[in-house]
């Protein structure tokens, strides 16, 4: 299974990047085979609107089935929903500490946005 | 002096005087038998017609097209997301899904479906009220509270604003796409400044975006005397004419503290706003150019 985590830099050792939409990448972790890459999130870091949804997309588009986060607004939510992929909040540190959290259970499946949305 | 003339009221900087000189310039026109129309397209914050003391006729809802999908047809191919430059409609999974909210009213998702599973309903995004004062036609936009996207509604506005005479459009503030939708179409735009730092900041910006579009304009230094000589020099520099100046007068703030216009104030300003229009009238595109 694909696990994607925000991430301020490009291995699994960078920092957690709280923001979903906006966050500067992704880390893609493979459970199975061990092996990470990285995916930039250029064009949604300066995205008038909608860069939690076109986020969404980079990262359905990778195969991911969880999403690690720090916070998910509400159009994410619904977008990463209808992608089938699971979010989990709340997560800091680095990349792998977020993993290992992750794999031991020790973060929880967000019911939700934990966020406003940034439009009405 | 040609009569039927679009004239655009802006600026970078918020709180500049674009209302004051919109209304004032109306307000003087009237007066002087011109016939005029006012057209207050600061949506998010229109008071043009608080110091025209408008009574407002008429109300009308404005709407725009949103998508709404239907499942039975939709398989999902995400055409429609690839059109959708808002994220306003994506498909990410089985069914595409939409975000009222970011859209923009296009259209493009209902072209671009294979299956034709998009057809468009309404949702309400503001108000176009109209009235009448002091000879003026008067006509505004009112965005909803929480509302965030305004062009739809600046558009269905000035779709109003038909007929002979003077149009005078209150822009919003800023260079985004809310004030490109309030000045496209005009035949002059008058960019109000203050003689500071900041107001010359965003003058520059103003100045870009306007040259952009091709609309010929000029500059109102309002408050003149205060900040220092840059924007003057700017000008200089820039080729750009100085169609008016109206001096730093605590009597002009006071009257628009109470709502009132300032040629009531002060009249002797009634000339310097008719001066500002005649030079703006003077520099304004040539409508016979125009292919029509």
């Amino acid at each position: 299974m694909k696990i994607a985590i925000t991430a301020s830099g490009k291995d699994m050792n960078a920092n957690v990047d709280p923001r979903f939409g906006r966050a500067a990448g992704f880390v893609i972790y493979d459970t199975e085979l061990k092996t990470s890459e990285y995916v930039a999130n250029t064009q949604n870091v300066n995205a008038v609107q909608g860069a939690g949804i076109q986020s969404a997309r980079l990262i359905s588009g990778t195969g991911a089935k969880v999403l690690i986060t720090g916070h998910c607004g509400p159009k994410a939510f619904t977008a990463l929903n209808a992608a089938g992929i699971k979010i989990f909040t709340g997560a800091n540190g680095s990349v792998r500490e977020a993993v290992m959290k992750f794999a031991t259970g020790n973060l929880a499946e967000a019911g939700g946005a934990d966020v406003k949305g940034h439009w009405a | 002096m040609n009569e039927d003339l679009i004239v655009a009221v802006a600026s970078g900087k918020g709180g500049t005087g674009k209302t004051t000189v919109a209304v004032n310039m109306a307000a003087a026109l009237s007066r002087a038998q011109f016939s005029v129309r006012l057209v207050d397209c600061d949506v998010e914050e229109p008071n043009a017609h608080i110091f025209l003391k408008t009574v407002m006729t008429s109300r009308e809802s404005a709407v725009v097209p949103v998508p709404v999908v239907d499942e039975e047809k939709c398989d999902g191919c995400g055409k429609c997301g690839d059109v959708c430059r808002f994220s306003a409609i994506i498909a990410l999974g089985t069914k595409a899904i939409t975000f009222p909210a970011l859209c923009h009213g296009c259209g493009g998702c209902v072209m671009a479906c294979p299956k034709k599973a998009i057809t468009e309903s309404s949702r309400e995004i503001g108000a176009i009220e109209k009235g009448v004062s002091q000879g003026i036609e008067f006509i505004q936009g009112y965005l909803k509270i929480g509302e965030a996207m305004s062009p739809p509604l600046i558009r269905a506005v000035k779709k109003q604003a038909v007929g002979d005479g003077v149009t005078i459009i209150d822009a919003p503030p800023g260079t985004s796409c809310p004030v490109i939708q309030a000045i496209r179409g005009s035949d002059y735009v008058i960019l109000v400044t203050e003689p500071t730092p900041f107001g010359l900041h965003d003058l520059d910006l103003a100045v870009e975006t306007v040259r952009q579009i091709g609309i010929p304009f000029g500059v109102v230094v309002n408050r003149a005397g205060i900040g220092d000589a840059r924007t003057h020099d700017y000008c200089a520099v820039q080729d750009i004419p100085i169609i008016g100046e109206i001096r730093d007068d605590r009597r002009i703030a006071e009257a628009y503290s109470r709502g009132e216009l300032v040629i009531d104030a002060l009249p002797q300003l009634g000339k310097e706003f008719l001066g500002i229009f005649g030079r703006a009238a003077s520099g304004a595109r040539k409508r016979e150019d125009d292919p029509q």
